[in-house]
C-alpha cells in the first residue's frame, strides 16, 4: 500500500474520534436542557458552565480533526 | 498526494502571502497583517462609534453598552470583585477573536479574485494570546501567593496515597491549558472554513459536470453551505466567549486560589 493510500485511510480513520465527540457534546447540551426543563429558574445562571462543558467536549473532538489533518497532509 | 488533489483544494485560503516584502524576512508585511489592521479597523469603527457617552443610548450605543457590559459581568461571576483588572485583557481578547472570526466569515469572494481571511486561523496568533493569557495566571498567582500557589494542585481533604496520584495528572492538566485554549479556536476556525470549501468546490464541480445530476448536487450543496455558514457564525461568537470566560477562570485560580 503507497504512502497516499495509507494517509486517506488513517484520515477516515481519525474522523471516527470526531464522530464520538459529536455524541460528547450532544451529551453535554442533552443534559443541561434535561435539567432545565425541569428548573427553569435555575437555568440562566448554569449557562457559563454549560459553554464551559461544551468547549472541553469539543476539544477533544477537534483534536481528532487536528490528527486526522496531520495524517492526511503529512510528506 | 494523489491528482484529485488538485481540483479539491481547500487548504488555499489559510495560505500566508507577502504584500511587501519576502516571506524569509520577518519584517514582511503579509495578508495575515492585513487582515488584522482591517479587523482593529473594524473594532475601532464599532467602539468609536457607540461612545457618544448620551445619556438615552442610541441602538449602536446599546450594542457598545450590551458587549461591554456582558465581558464585565462575566469577569465579576468569575473572579469576584478583584477581577476588574484584567477586564482589559479579557475585553481585548474577546472582542479580538470576534471580530477576527467574523471578518474571515464576510462575503468578500463575491469580489474576483479576493477572499475573507480567517486572522485566527494562524496557530502563531491563537498561540501567543493563550500564551499572554497563561502568562498572567502564572505571573499573577506567583505574585500574590509566592510558593503557596503550588497548593492549586492539591485539591482540599484528599487522602495520602491519592495525592501521589492526583498531584501530577492535575500539574499536567495545569500545563495543558495554554496548548488547549489555542488549539481549540485555530482548529474550530479551519474545520469549519475547510467544511465550507470543500462543498463549495462541490458545487463548482457540479455546475461543470455533464449530465443531469451536477445542478442537483450542485444546488443541494449551495443550501447546505448557506446552513453551514449561519452555523459557523454561531460557533464564532461561541468560540470567542469560551477563549474570554476559560481565560477568566484561570484568572481565577490564580487569583482566588479556589
Amino acid at each position: 500500500m503507497d504512502l497516499a493510500s495509507a494517509q486517506v485511510i488513517g484520515a477516515g480513520l481519525a474522523a471516527i474520534g470526531v464522530g464520538a465527540a459529536a455524541t460528547g457534546v450532544g451529551n453535554v447540551f442533552g443534559s443541561f436542557l434535561q435539567g432545565a426543563l425541569r428548573n427553569p429558574a435555575a437555568a440562566d445562571g448554569q449557562q457559563g458552565r454549560l459553554f464551559i462543558g461544551f468547549a472541553a467536549a469539543e476539544l477533544l473532538g477537534l483534536i481528532a480533526f487536528a490528527v486526522a489533518m496531520i495524517i492526511l497532509y503529512a510528506r | 498526494m494523489a491528482a484529485e488533489e488538485s481540483t479539491i483544494d481547500p487548504m488555499h485560503q489559510f495560505q500566508i502571502d507577502p504584500i511587501v516584502g519576502s516571506l524569509g524576512s520577518p519584517f514582511a508585511f503579509t495578508n495575515s497583517a492585513l487582515w488584522m489592521m482591517i479587523v482593529l479597523g473594524a473594532i475601532l469603527v464599532f467602539m468609536l462609534g457607540g461612545m457618544k457617552r448620551e445619556l438615552v443610548p442610541g441602538r449602536w450605543q446599546v450594542m457598545v453598552e450590551g458587549i461591554t457590559g456582558f465581558v464585565s459581568s462575566m469577569i465579576d461571576t468569575n473572579i469576584g470583585p478583584e477581577g476588574r483588572k484584567y477586564l482589559p485583557w479579557v475585553f481585548t481578547v474577546f472582542i479580538f477573536i470576534l471580530f477576527a472570526n467574523l471578518m474571515g466569515m464576510m462575503p468578500f469572494g463575491v469580489v474576483p479574485g479576493v477572499h475573507p481571511f480567517t486572522v485566527t486561523s494562524q496557530f502563531t496568533i491563537t498561540g501567543v494570546m493563550a500564551i499572554i493569557s497563561f502568562s498572567i495566571v502564572l505571573v499573577v498567582g506567583f505574585w500574590r501567593h509566592g510558593l503557596h500557589f503550588f497548593s492549586l494542585f492539591v485539591p482540599k481533604g484528599t487522602p495520602w496515597p491519592l495525592l501521589v496520584v492526583i498531584v501530577p495528572i492535575e500539574f499536567i492538566s495545569f500545563l495543558v491549558r495554554p496548548f488547549s485554549l489555542a488549539l481549540r479556536l485555530f482548529v474550530a476556525m479551519i474545520a469549519g472554513h475547510i467544511l465550507v470549501k470543500v462543498f463549495g468546490s462541490f458545487v463548482v464541480a457540479g455546475l461543470n459536470a455533464e449530465g443531469l445530476m451536477g445542478p442537483g448536487i450542485a444546488l443541494l450543496s449551495f443550501v447546505f453551505i448557506a446552513g453551514v455558514s449561519a452555523l459557523e457564525l454561531l460557533v464564532c461568537a461561541i468560540q470567542a466567549y469560551v477563549f474570554a470566560l476559560l481565560t477568566s477562570l484561570y484568572i481565577n485560580d490564580a487569583v482566588n486560589l479556589h
